[in-house]
């Protein structure tokens, strides 16, 4: 194994920066480590050799010019398959979208090219995002570099998989209901969900369009918090970007590294643990709160009592939205096309498309959304769910009276096995327990590795309010400063 | 054990409501799982919030607005690339049989 | 089935008529997108991931758009909300890239409005329900020999059109018309369509589909509850949209009068024969599934603006026509009657380029009105300009062109886009004051027609017109007739 696949992507930005190795040597052992594991491992549905070596090239160009690098030039990276990329395949796991390339790039794949990035290529996930394993992916599950026979979490589980076999330091992932924050637990890795609206959605291919949020995947804290950085901030291509500067998660990182938390308050949520989690996640979350305290900081309990509204109120608004965002794939425009033998209808051959392109779980959500947003129903559904909504919302602004962040498990469950929950959908629904409330309110959240339970890593979650994701960032890095790394024990290959 | 919610027949006309042209088999499979997913969703008519008002933007936003200016369209080639079917520069589609809504 | 006539029917029945106008708003840029609006574009090239529907891509409101429907509101006497939403329609329609409508559902821009029009001498108040703004969907030719979507073979989808600004305008229901309901449909669509054009918010044309009407029909017996309703679509000229109202309204009575009852459907127009025909019925109701635009935010119009908008507005038809009938010195009546033809601002224009306002009047109301029919266009859409009209009349004014020659220039003008005196010249129309060559041409007629020449001496006089007709044939319409006919009684020996 090269040594390269080892270093963090601050210490490969600062390598290439000084000129003691080259942006081309680093992408070279990424693609290599990719080549020799992701065989296994699945995380990639698209590796594209020849633009990482040709990003490569350009940022090693720069530099021998002299011209300025930024923070994360030469590093490579993993992008999720929601993520559009021009003129590169981009399906979202599904198999509708198979062959499409896209004439346009995501405003955070045209960031991350700008920034110097090196795109290694699209990753794994759960079919558009519906799912918490991959499994629901067209194209076949990733699997957990931790234990192959398991899943890596999802949706973003290609991007998770990814940074936790070494095959890239960064990824990105997009969270709607825990997409990033879950695998990143069950995986040993560190990842981010912005404050909703600090990173653009435009070229993300929408799930659900008032929760979906990308963010970053790395393994500290602070390569996490550089990759955010690099991808947020104000778009004007989305009506729901925040027009003003991010608080910074960098600083606030380095800050924290030094692991003092003195002064700060960190609430835990009673409502998120107890009864239906497993008993190596709450030992790990016990000691988790011994660490922050021995870190200095001031552990309260805090109540959020609508909380435990928070999966039905997602698994009714997801649905909603999705079965609008996924009406455009027709067969008209893009895609694919089944069934157009000169004599069917655009009706049928359109249904026959959706049935033949769409998976079980993305049917199934299609058909939930759509009988929540009928005329007859909306209002005890859709309706009454955005009224949780508010009450999530507010259970918040409570609880950060009290506290300046707030903590949980990231997921009830360290990695199952892959097709242990496949057969019933609603106990895949509770993997995302403890990362919907954010998701809901739209409010920042990280997961951190916190330990290993049986094996398997287990990961801490840190909530706080909106657009002071950097706290997530500050007491994040001073519990890993405390913590054993969690990856310094994952098996070999 | 309660009235299931959802029947073959609802799943059928949710499912031609959501394009999907859904096997016999799926039909019995969809109806089970829409039925106890449902129930599980319901539960939100459980928190009493008339006066609550709803959320659909968790970062209050409004009035975000671009000024009437033109930027550049997609290459034409582009916009067909992608396509299934194509003729004289147009989407090519299957006969309709729906009039316009 | 018995034929009733159109007064039968109003004798039993009372209608009630209400009207969705859809007017694509003249902005430089689409909706949600900068794509441009430019008609009559290539096939799929004023197109983006935005526009597309393209995976991934996302919308913002155009300024503009909300402005200029704000503007349409307060025109129309509404109320603007202080805070609104885009909704999503839900329906798969393959001119729809995204198999949703970005509209408004419950959350309008403008409610609760007005606007007055004047009918045969009464003035009908028309309830503005909404305006509402909304994308406008791509444009499908269906393929095959019937050229319709019925028995097409397949259809071909350009989505140049696809989110163009698109403001819907609901009236109320209108009851109380009785049998001049085509009629003040008719004078709604077109006060509506001159308000629009006042604003410059739309170029308003019917026939490239920048305006479109839908007109809805019921009919009751006299104190009894509204009937049902039908939805006419495609209605696409103002003459059509008066011609649709009455087509229902014969075709519901005769429904009612068999004793059956009248479906509330979707009815099409055919421009052609002016019938209605149904649409096909859809195999289950349409539940569009509206719910808030996620990718949108609200829009909260801030008051001063709205204000600022409303000190803003130019001189809506309405006010300006009162104002012409002080200044002008015509008539209300005159005033309702050149409002209906659509050319109040052409009279105006023509006054004000010096022409008294009784000949603009007459010209724009008479001949030109008629060339305006013969070409099925607007008097304005004449390829005459008002100063041009008011050198005409000023020619005749002072006798160098008769009224007959006038007319000819002006066919000269439409026909070549030539200027007046530029025509006169190309085609000689000098009036003939030379007296020789009229009392020379006078005496050849007496002599041709020797009895209509006794029959004058004789004291006949009205048979001069036939002696009259003669001479200006003789001169090609350029003798003055009034000249003529002195000319000839003299020499006749008689006098009037």
């Amino acid at each position: 194994m090269s040594d390269l696949t080892r270093l963090s992507a601050a210490d490969i930005a600062a390598s290439v920066a000084a000129g003691e190795v080259s942006a081309v040597e680093v992408t070279e052992a990424h693609l290599e480590r990719i080549a020799q594991v992701d065989a296994k491992v699945h995380a990639f549905l698209h590796v594209d050799t020849e633009g990482a070596l040709h990003a490569a090239r350009q940022v090693d160009v720069r530099r021998a010019a002299g011209g300025e690098l930024g923070p994360l030039a030469g590093v490579p990276l993993a992008m999720k398959d929601v993520v559009v990329t021009k003129d590169l395949p981009t399906t979202a796991g599904s198999k509708i979208l198979e062959g499409w390339r896209p004439p346009y790039d995501a405003t955070i794949t045209k960031r991350i090219k700008d920034a110097g990035v090196v795109m290694l290529g699209k990753t794994n996930m759960d079919e558009f995002a519906m799912g918490s394993s991959t499994e629901n992916s067209a194209y076949g599950p990733s699997h957990n570099p931790w234990d192959l026979t398991r899943i890596p979490g999802g949706s973003s589980g290609g991007s998770s998989a990814a940074v936790a076999a070494y095959e890239a330091p960064l990824s990105i992932g997009t969270d709607t209901g825990g997409s990033i924050r879950q695998p990143a637990a069950v995986t040993g890795t560190v990842g981010f969900k912005p404050t909703y609206g600090n990173v653009s959605r435009y070229g993300l291919i929408a799930f659900s369009s008032s929760l979906d949020q990308a963010g970053p995947f790395a393994r500290t804290v602070l390569d996490t918090a550089l990759l955010y950085e690099t991808i947020a901030g104000h778009d004007p291509r989305d009506s729901t970007s925040i027009p003003r500067p991010i608080a910074p998660a960098v600083s606030a990182a380095r800050d924290g590294a030094g692991g003092d938390l003195s002064g700060v308050r960190i609430g835990v949520v009673r409502e998120l643990g107890g009864e239906g989690y497993e008993a190596g996640v709450l030992a790990s979350f016990d000691e988790a709160l011994g660490t922050l305290k021995g870190l200095g900081a001031d552990i309260v309990e805090v109540s959020c009592p609508h909380f435990e509204y928070a999966l039905p109120a997602y698994y009714l608004i997801a649905p909603s939205e999705c079965s609008s965002n996924l009406a455009r794939f027709d067969a008209v425009r893009y895609g694919l096309r089944v069934g157009d033998d000169g004599e069917r209808s655009l009706e049928d051959v359109m249904s026959l498309t959706r049935e033949a392109g769409f998976g079980a779980e993305v049917k199934r959500r299609l058909m939930i959304g759509t009988y929540a947003l009928s005329s007859g129903y909306y209002d005890a559904y859709y309706g009454q769910a955005q009224k949780v909504r508010t009450l999530i919302v507010r259970d918040f602004e409570a609880a950060f009276t009290q506290a300046d962040v707030l903590v949980s498990p990231t997921s009830p469950f360290v990695a199952f096995e892959i097709g242990a929950r496949a057969a019933d959908p609603m106990a895949m629904y509770v993997n995302d327990l403890c990362t919907l409330p954010a998701s809901l309110a739209g409010t920042p959240a990280i997961s951190v590795p916190s330990g290993v339970a049986d094996g398997l890593p287990v990961g801490l979650q840190i909530m706080a309010p909106a657009l002071q994701d950097d706290r997530c960032f500050r007491v994040a890095a001073a519990f890993e400063s405390a913590t054993t790394p969690v990856l310094a024990s994952i098996p070999e290959l | 054990m309660s009235e299931p919610r959802i029947s073959r027949d609802d799943v059928a006309h949710l499912a031609r409501l959501a394009r999907l042209a859904v096997t016999d088999d799926e039909l019995d499979l969809f109806a089970g799982q829409l039925d106890v997913i449902l129930g599980a969703v319901a539960r939100v008519g459980e928190v009493a919030a008339a006066d609550i008002p709803p959320t659909t933007h968790a970062v209050p936003l409004s009035n975000v607005l671009r000024a009437d200016e033109i930027t550049p369209s997609l290459p034409r080639e582009a916009v067909l690339a992608g396509a299934p079917s194509v003729e004289d520069e147009k989407f090519r589609v299957p006969r309709i049989l729906a009039e316009e809504a | 089935m018995t034929t009733l006539t159109y007064e039968d029917v109003l004798a039993k029945y009372e209608p009630v008529i209400g009207l969705e106008t859809h007017v694509e708003l003249g902005t430089a840029s689409k909706m949600f997108c900068g794509c441009s609006t430019t008609f009559g574009a290539e096939p799929n090239t004023q197109v983006c991931p935005v526009c597309l529907g393209l995976p991934g891509a996302l919308p913002v409101a155009n300024e503009k758009a909300i402005e200029s429907t704000i503007r349409i509101g307060l025109a129309l006497n509404c109320s603007i909300a202080t805070w609104c939403r885009f909704a999503r329609k839900n329906y798969f329609y393959p001119d729809m890239p995204k198999n949703f409508q970005t509209s408004q559902y419950d959350e309008p821009l403008c409610v609760e409005g007005y606007l007055d029009v004047d009918v045969e001498g009464t003035t009908y108040r028309v309830g503005i329900e909404r305006v509402h703004l909304e994308e406008d969907t791509g444009k499908n030719t269906h393929v095959g020999t019937s050229g319709r979507i019925h028995g097409a073979d397949y259809s071909l989808v350009d989505y140049n059109r696809a989110g163009i600004p698109l403001v819907e305008i609901v009236t109320k229901p209108v009851p109380g018309t009785g049998a001049l309901a085509p009629e003040v449909a008719r004078a709604y669509v077109t006060a509506l369509r001159d308000i629009l054009r006042t604003l410059g918010v739309s170029d308003v044309r019917m026939e490239q589909g920048s305006l479109r009407c839908d007109v809805n029909t019921s009919l009751n017996r006299p104190g009894e509850e509204w009937g049902t309703r039908t939805e006419t679509k495609n209605v696409n000229s103002l003459r059509s949209v008066e011609r649709a109202v009455r087509t229902e309204i014969l075709r519901q009575a005769a429904v009612l009068d068999a004793g059956e009852r009248v479906l509330q459907e979707t009815r099409h127009f055919s421009e052609t024969t002016g019938d209605t025909r149904p649409g096909r019925s859809k195999e289950e109701a349409t539940d569009y599934r509206y719910f808030p635009e996620p990718d949108l935010v609200p829009v909260a119009p801030d008051p001063e603006w709205v204000e600022s908008l409303h000190a803003g507005l130019p001189e809506l038809p309405a006010a300006r026509r009162r104002r012409l009938v002080d200044e002008l010195g015509v008539s209300a009546e005159d005033m309702v009657h050149m409002g209906n033809a659509g050319v109040v601002d052409l009279v105006g224009a023509t006054a004000a380029a010096g022409a008294p306002v009784g000949e603009a009047r007459n010209w724009w109301l008479g001949y030109l009105a008629q060339k305006a029919n013969e070409a099925e266009i607007d008097p304005a859409e004449l390829a005459i300009r008002p100063e041009q009209v008011a050198r005409l009349i000023a020619l005749v004014a002072d006798g160098s062109l008769s009224t007959a020659l006038a007319r000819q220039a002006v066919d000269g003008v439409l026909e070549t886009g030539h200027d007046v005196d530029a025509v006169i010249a190309e085609r000689g129309l000098q009036r003939v004051s030379d007296t020789g060559a009229l009392e020379q041409a006078a005496d050849d007629a007496i002599a041709a027609n020797p009895d209509v020449a006794e029959k004058v001496r004789g004291g006949k006089i009205p048979a001069v017109g036939a002696l009259v007709g003669a001479v200006m044939k003789a001169t090609r319409g350029q003798a003055d007739a009034a000249a003529v006919r002195t000319i000839l009684l003299e020499k006749l020996g008689a006098s009037e």
